[in-house]
């Protein structure tokens, strides 16, 4: 490439077709290259934050549960619990002479006034320090309160998002097993690593519905701690977000033996298969689900089909670039693109793994830049070498296409509109169409050069001084 | 209003703070520097949720460089990974200046980040090192604010020096908005003061549209004034419940303490009778009558608030968010006519109620209620029996406002769920007028909306 912009890095990033695919992942990010990640803690609080009546204590100073408070878009269909930010918000003394005294009386005044199905408490970067025996604590709240207070092993330095994935997967795992499941049929499944952001979750559930499937427990969008309870009742997981809760369809595997399949509902060929895929999986069960499910799939394209034409008139041959947190997403985000006649140019996450990055390096265009845990200064060098029309990122990308005059299209936790499904489909198309041909970027920098004069020789030549 | 009851429980647990960590405040004050980057010595995580929870507000980008430490260096020390850092980011960033602010996590293991800096410094003698600053903001110990004016504080102190008296005046306004800091300027710039305001993110955290991205964007507090702060005519610092100017607690303090820099001292200019008290001073420190332009925006000022006075007149209203903050639009509502009726903060300065009751001497009939120390429980709690016609404070406070069916005005730091609030005024008779405009539209907008004929003509 060009002019590396950190040397230490330059094993993370891939130019493909430039050599065989080879990208180092899974490290841990240089020190001030001021990585887009997060840690430990983040990860565990993005996959247990919509379990909806269960309470989520932050056990740390008061910053890890402020900037996590209700910033996501999970929606629940009643309780609204993990909508607020509980602390125990540490203070110096508590530092010095241990907090377990200020937890176990958090708990305790927490669950007598919300009641909830049970607690989850998140340990963060200081209580792994000072050592405070969660577990003892926990223990003792769940005797006393007659519900799972269960704790999460989430200090933040311990590693990145993954590890807190890990955390949260053995947490949920502790639950399953102690819910009645007797009354669960055969044509049953779990949904795993859907948040329900924007209520995407109610869009797939609806889908799974109409095929004669009976989904037992949400994994964690919507989520309800008596459902998760008896989840190894079901008789398939069906795993998105591979990264986040793949952990836990592994543990419950081993344990109950349940099958899982890999999933992705962004995008046509996606959602398609993925609802194809568990047809297949019921097929002997219920002969007439493969059929159903074609009918299904072909009445949402008969409606979506038209009106994606209808984009890709004006978005044709744009370019677009793709930073996300996990590797999967990518992928999906890649077809979606194309459908739009678009092609992706820049593909990168914060946590792929070797094997995330291998398919979508096989996925991927001649010429596309892979790049792991990626940092301001090359993502904005990228996206001006290969001059975008959209970036899809998170909040922290996005003032960073916008700032450089670029489209960009929100895909993260925080978004407000349901993308997946194929109505999913339409909303991003939609998105895609609103930035990518708003005026505005006629007027911008990149398109027009200096606005205004900053030196004499930039003056207008009829310009009188 | 609602007579005092028992005070609320002391609850043990918080739910919804009403602030936020004291690193946050730390990398704003060191956004607001010339070239600087903010650097948290810590895990990554830190760094990050700062950086998203800021950019929500600001929508601009907030680079905050990390040490990302990992379990290795929680247990034998982070030195080695902020050196490393502190390399890399004046190597590719090219600093001008980087503000280091500690974290819980490198608090707790005591890593000694002056020592460690001084070290950097002697192991890279050859190289051309940027100045560094270091402020300890351990998380568990006071809110966002206070970590704000502890890196004001270590920024002059660390870098002004003894010199030759100059004509330079520094200002330390604290947490305001970039429009706020603009019109600051524009303020010393009319009564001819060269002032150096501290920090001055009002360009870093505001900036234009741009044809690259800038590794670091321009404007911000120039070092080289920083530095010659020593030698200041005089020092304004605004905020109520600061650690009183004697202490050295503050920068303003400091110079006084350090190098005889006369301060005046007062609470946020929000209000007419506050932004007075600072026009007073600007008179004195400049030898020279307010400029004609401020003398018409007063006057502007005060037409309106009798124009509008009816709308607003026996208004009850519930204030929050950083406690400086709260002391000035307190005062402003009061002289406008509307009456406080729970102030409340999340920060524990001591000084909160002291503050209030001065700033709103004279003007109510009776002191409102003060809370510190307070999260939205307690806030939501307090205000469904006191029912406010209406709540001042930062986003946060949007679902209690929707649950009581009450318009909230935001004001403060974040406002992630309205567009521009980084570009709201509130200072001086120009962001008093914004203010008074907004509070009386926000009465008029309920009582249309809450009329069953929805009268076009109010």
């Amino acid at each position: 490439m060009s002019d590396l912009i950190f040397e230490e890095r330059k094993d993370q990033i891939h130019r493909k077709g430039e050599g065989p695919f080879k990208l180092a992942c899974n490290r841990d990010s240089l020190a001030g290259a001021v990585s887009q990640r997060a840690c430990v803690f983040c990860g565990s609080r993005v996959v247990l934050y919509p379990i909806a009546d269960a309470l989520h204590l932050v056990h740390g100073p008061i910053g890890c549960a402020a900037y996590t408070w209700d910033i996501r878009g999970a929606l629940s269909s009643g309780p609204e619990l993990h909508r607020l930010s509980f602390s125990t918000d540490l203070q110096e003394t508590d530092v010095i002479f241990g907090g377990e005294k200020k937890l176990y009386a958090a708990l305790v005044e927490l669950i007598d006034r919300h009641q909830p199905k049970a607690a989850f408490v998140y340990s963060t970067c200081i209580v792994g320090i000072i050592g405070d025996d969660l577990q003892a604590v926990c223990k003792k709240v769940s005797a006393e309160k007659g519900i799972p207070v269960i704790p999460v092993q989430s200090e933040g330095f311990k590693g990145n998002k993954r590890e807190g994935y890990l955390a949260a997967c053995k947490a949920m795992f502790t639950l399953m097993g102690t819910g009645d499941t007797s009354d669960i049929g055969p044509l049953s499944l779990n949904i795993l690593g859907d948040f329900n952001l924007a209520g995407e979750i109610w869009i797939i559930r609806e889908y799974f519905e109409r095929m004669g499937i009976t989904v037992v427990a949400n994994i964690t969008g919507d989520g309800r701690v008596g459902d998760i309870a008896r989840a190894h009742g079901a008789a398939l997981n069906v795993v998105q977000c591979s990264g986040s809760t793949m952990d836990l369809a592994k543990m419950m595997k081993e344990k109950y033996g349940t099958p899982f399949v890999k999933v992705s509902y962004f995008g046509i060929e996606d959602m398609a298969e993925a609802l194809y895929s568990v047809a297949r999986f019921f097929k002997d069960k219920d002969p007439g689900i493969l059929v159903r499910t074609q009918e299904l799939v072909k009445d949402e394209l008969a409606v979506l089909y038209p009106k994606l034409q209808a984009f890709r008139k004006d978005l044709e041959g744009k370019k677009a670039a793709i930073y996300v947190g996990g590797a999967f997403k990518a992928f999906s985000l890649i077809k979606a693109f194309r459908h739009l006649g678009m092609s992706v140019v820049i593909a990168g996450s914060q946590t792929g793994t070797e094997e995330d990055y291998e398919e979508l390096a096989s996925i991927c265009d001649p010429g596309t830049i892979i790049v792991d845990d990626a940092n301001p200064l090359e993502l904005s060098a990228f996206l001006k070498e290969k001059d975008v029309d959209i970036f899809v990122g998170g909040v922290k990308e996005r003032p960073i296409a916008y700032k450089l005059g670029v489209g960009f299209c929100d895909h993260n936790h925080e978004r407000k509109e349901a993308l997946e499904g194929f109505v999913g489909m339409y909303n991003f198309a939609l998105e895609v169409h609103r930035t990518v041909m708003s005026p505005v970027w006629k007027f911008v920098p990149r398109r027009t050069g200096k606005i205004l004069a900053v030196e004499e020789a930039d003056l207008p030549k009829e310009c009188t001084l | 209003m609602a007579k005092a009851k028992a005070p609320a429980e002391n609850f043990v647990s918080t739910t919804n703070a009403c602030k936020l960590c004291k690193p946050l405040g730390a990398t704003l004050v060191f956004k607001g520097i010339e070239g600087g980057v903010p650097f948290l010595h810590g895990s990554q995580g830190c760094a990050t949720y700062m950086r998203r929870y800021i950019i929500s507000h600001f929508r601009e980008p907030m680079d905050i460089a990390s040490s990302s430490l990992g379990e290795k260096q929680a247990i034998y020390g982070g030195g080695a990974n902020l050196k490393k850092g502190l390399l890399t980011v004046m190597d590719k960033y090219g600093a001008g200046l980087i503000g280091v602010a500690t974290t819980c996590l490198t608090e707790t293991i005591g890593d000694d980040v002056p020592g460690i800096l001084g070290e950097f410094r002697r192991e890279f003698a050859d190289l051309e090192l940027a100045p560094v600053v270091n402020v300890s903001t351990p998380s568990y110990s006071g809110s966002h604010m206070e970590g704000f004016t502890a890196a004001v504080k270590a920024v002059v102190e660390q870098l002004a020096q003894a010199g030759e008296p100059n004509d330079s005046v520094g200002c330390f306004p604290g947490f305001v908005s970039c429009a706020d800091i603009r019109h600051l300027k524009d303020v010393f710039a009319s009564f001819g003061i060269d002032a150096t305001i501290l920090p001055d993110y009002s360009e870093t955290l505001d900036g234009p549209a741009l044809d690259d991205y800038e590794k670091l964007p321009s404007g911000g507090t120039p070092v080289a004034s920083i530095r010659a702060l020593g030698g200041a005519k005089a020092s304004f610092e605004f905020g109520a419940t600061l650690p009183p100017v004697g202490e050295a607690g503050t920068a303003a303090g400091l110079l006084a303490a350090r190098f005889g820099v006369p301060a005046h001292r007062m609470g946020l200019p929000i209000g007419l009778r506050a932004s007075d008290e600072f026009f007073k001073a600007l008179e004195a420190v400049a030898c020279a009558p307010t400029p004609r332009r401020h003398a018409l925006e007063r006057g502007r000022l005060l037409d309106a608030f009798v124009d509008g006075h009816k709308y607003i007149s026996q208004k009850r209203c519930v204030i929050y968010g950083e406690e400086d903050l709260i002391v000035g639009l307190t005062s402003f509502m009061a002289e406008i006519g509307v009456i406080p009726v729970l102030v409340a903060g999340g920060g524990r300065s001591g000084r909160l109620k002291a503050a209030v009751e001065a700033a709103c001497e004279g003007l109510l009939p009776e002191m409102p209620e003060v809370r510190e120390g307070v999260d939205f429980y307690d806030i939501a709690d307090r205000a469904r029996e006191l029912a406010p016609d209406f709540f001042i404070g930062h986003s946060k406070g949007y679902r209690l406002a929707r649950e009581m069916n009450v318009p909230l005005i935001r004001v403060g730091f974040p406002i992630h769920d309205r567009f521009g609030g980084h570009r709201l005024h509130h200072l001086c008779y120009l962001g008093a007028q914004e203010l008074f405009d907004r509070v009386v539209n926000a009465m008029i907008e309920k009582k249309q909306t809450d009329s069953d004929i929805g009268y076009g003509y109010i």
